[in-house]
């Protein structure tokens, strides 16, 4: 990479990559798609560990991506049973239709 | 290439010996519940008791112990001892309680137990973890399990609702952990604990500040969402009225056990040279937590869902120990949430009692005329109130007790008095169930349906407990204060 | 420098441009008439016999599942792999350690029969 791109532009990269995921969260209404909005977080997440593991030459970050994958793969299996199971009792998973718990 | 003389030693598996007890057990667990046939289940609870209570005597070895194991990774010293040793106190009192609760209500495989103990490991691995990734793996394993277990009763639609609730904000507030992790570790260089204090402490200016204040911020967000603090509580409610009972005791004790152990070291060990930055904002999450819990909690009609609002008010009085930060604080916090997981179990284990199979009687009005129907157990939740309301002499009032004259020391008057009147207004609704258990007349006939002596059992040890912390609190003050010696 | 770049900012400019241009310029002068066979799923070829969105069966999901989780564990396996002599024995009871946890979850998996297709 050209000596001029500064870890700075993979931060700021990452940060729009987090923001864009965050905001995705908070207006998608598909529960799938929400979901996929968080994985796009967390590899926002991953681009920073790398980035920064880059820049202080150090093994940490690039350790942490591994283990961030596995627990975003867990966690995607784990969800996607939740929404089947959800799926089977309600016909929906829109966000805003699951309801039946508030006060 | 020293970086491959890699070697585990005693050591390293005498300091996570229960996680490993615990994680054996687990895995044998799991394929018993493959083999054995569906009517020979019922011996897998028994197995989950038998391995908590192997936990328990491995971690017998680290009484006083300070050692670090594989590199560094995690460590055992009187806080983690502190806090392993009650999250072991926790699941071993909620698989009492499961034992005839989900054979009950029909989710008594063994998956149930597994995932009991897998969210038991990963709390111990964040109560002993001193690097940020251990912390972050810990969290997981913990949620992970936790987000099964609220919707394990498949047919019931709300525990669905509940664990997809409880699945996505928790997966967000992971996003926003993580996020601050990596800003932390991109500012500071390193992801130990020990490093970030030490280069903190070294560097009063250092050239990435913005970038690790905001680390602290996203982090603080994604622990304040772990920890149901205002106003990140929203999914609590909803959570803990539609995750099955035991569970919802689980949650409010283990994961607030195990959150508040990594939020103690990651703030008091690796970012003690922020504290003036940190206690501002936690003074107001300390303030918001309190006041919200208790308000929506008067207007409760669902006893599970006032406790939910009561937790998240007792989050809240956790806080203000924090902010005060001083001895007395922190060993406030470790009593504390000691007294909680009494108080808080024993009123869940009594609520599980009192309900039947498909008929949970959670309205605070099926609790009308118990206290004649049912004297010692409308005795032992009207323990559980008291405590929980902060009425002499329980362990609920001996732990507020030193939480607000740590603030008061700390000079934090205001807090103290806030924390005070939220208090007074909690105690309406805590005495409003006893109001109902003796002074109203039952409007149908109410039978106890899951009664099992595992769970009179938990109830006994959890009464104990609550007098024995509110009458002779010396010994258990004492034993908090040495678990955080070390860190002043 | 980050000159290197200009010439792809340039194009990516260009491109944009033209795409916008082109897409813009059809909407505004062309004609738009609409009848029965343009507003078909197919302007040509085969007229589509039912649903289009049909639901996938819920054994995609479970298998989907299952192979996201082994599958990522590979990740763990290429590192240990490029090391592995360096490592030495220790290496390899590590990683037998570890591929055992996954084989006992594969056992329970394959025992409750999510991997049965009917």
């Amino acid at each position: 990479m050209p000596a001029s791109v500064t870890p700075l532009y993979f931060f700021v990269v990452s940060a729009l990559i987090f923001a864009i995921g965050a905001a995705g969260v908070l207006i998608r209404r598909n529960a799938i798609v929400v979901f996929m909005c968080i994985e796009m977080m967390l590899s926002a997440v991953n681009l920073t560990f790398i980035a920064a593991a880059h820049y202080l030459n150090s093994l940490d970050g690039v350790l942490m991506v591994f283990f961030v994958m596995t627990v975003a793969a867990a966690e995607a299996a784990v969800g996607l049973g939740i929404f089947v199971l959800l799926f089977r009792g309600r016909k929906t998973i829109r966000v805003d239709e699951i309801n039946l718990l508030k006060w | 290439m020293e970086l491959f003389q890699v070697q585990v030693t005693m050591t390293d598996l005498l300091v996570i010996a229960p996680e490993l007890a615990l994680t054996g057990f687990a895995l044998v667990i799991l394929l018993m519940s493959a083999f054995a046939r569906p009517e020979r289940r019922g011996f897998l609870g028994y197995t989950a008791l038998l391995g908590v209570v192997a936990a328990m005597v491995s971690l017998y070895w680290g009484i006083g112990v300070e050692a670090s194991a594989f590199g560094g990774m995690v460590r055992i010293d009187p806080l983690s001892f502190f806090f392993k040793a009650m999250i072991l106190l926790i699941c071993l009192l909620i698989v009492l309680v499961s034992l005839g609760y989900a054979k009950r209500e029909g989710i008594g495989f063994g998956e149930y137990y597994v995932l009991i103990l897998f969210a038991a490991v990963g709390m111990m691995l964040m109560a002993s973890g001193v690097n940020l990734l251990i912390i972050f793996l810990g969290l997981e394993v913990m949620s992970i399990s936790i987000y099964i277990l609220a919707g394990i009763m498949r047919d019931d639609t709300r525990s669905v609702e509940a664990a997809f609730k409880y699945f996505l904000l928790g997966a967000f507030a992971s996003a926003f952990l993580l996020y601050g992790i990596a800003l932390i570790y991109a500012s500071t260089g390193t992801l130990d604990l020990a490093g970030i204090g030490r280069v903190l402490a070294e560097q009063s200016w250092i050239s990435g500040r913005p970038i690790l204040i905001t680390g602290v911020a996203l982090l603080t967000v994604g622990f304040g969402f772990k920890l149901a603090l205002v106003p990140f509580h929203m999914w609590t409610p909803d959570v803990y009225e539609g995750a099955p009972t035991s569970i919802t005791a689980f949650m409010a004790t283990g994961v607030k056990a195990a959150g508040f152990a990594a939020f103690v070291r990651v703030f008091f060990y690796a970012l003690p040279s922020l504290q003036a930055h940190w206690t501002q904002i936690m003074w107001i999450l300390a303030v918001a937590t309190m006041t919200v819990g208790n308000i929506i909690a008067l207007s409760q009609s669902n006893i599970k869902r006032m406790l939910a609002y009561s937790s998240i008010a007792h989050a809240g009085y956790i806080l203000v120990a924090f902010v005060a930060g001083n001895e007395l604080g922190i060993s406030g916090i470790l009593f504390y949430l000691l007294a909680y997981v009494f108080m808080n179990i024993g009123a869940f284990t009594v609520v599980i009692l009192l309900g039947k199979k498909g008929e949970e009687n959670t309205l605070i009005g099926d609790y009308a005329g118990i206290g004649y129907h049912h004297p010692l157990l409308a005795l032992a939740m009207a323990v559980f109130m008291f405590s929980l309301a902060g009425v002499p002499p329980t362990a609920g009032f001996m732990a507020k007790f030193y939480v607000f004259s740590a603030a008061v020391k700390a000079d934090y008057y205001w807090l103290a008095v806030i924390g005070v009147l939220n208090s007074a207004v909690a105690a309406y609704y805590y005495l409003r169930v006893l109001i109902y258990m003796y002074f109203r007349e039952p409007e149908r006939e109410q039978a106890i349906g899951g009664f099992s002596p595992a769970a009179v059992l938990a109830i006994i040890i959890s009464v104990w407990g609550v007098l024995q912390m509110g009458i002779l609190p010396s010994a258990f003050l004492a034993l908090a204060r040495q678990s955080i010696q070390f860190l002043l | 420098m980050l000159n290197t770049y200009v010439p792809v900012l340039f194009l990516i400019g260009l491109a944009v441009f033209f795409a916008v241009f082109a897409v813009g310029v059809s909407h505004l002068l062309g004609p738009r008439r609409v009848n029965p066979v343009k507003a078909s799923p197919y302007e040509c070829g085969m007229i589509t016999l039912g649903p289009t969105h049909q639901a996938v069966p819920i054994k995609y999901y479970i298998i989907a599942m299952l192979f996201l989780v082994f599958d990522l564990e590979v990740v763990f396996l290429y590192p240990w792999a490029i090391v592995f002599r360096k490592l030495g024995v220790f290496g390899f009871v590590e990683m037998m350690i570890f591929v055992f946890i996954l084989l006992i979850g594969f056992i329970y998996v394959w025992k409750k029969g999510a991997l049965e297709w009917e």
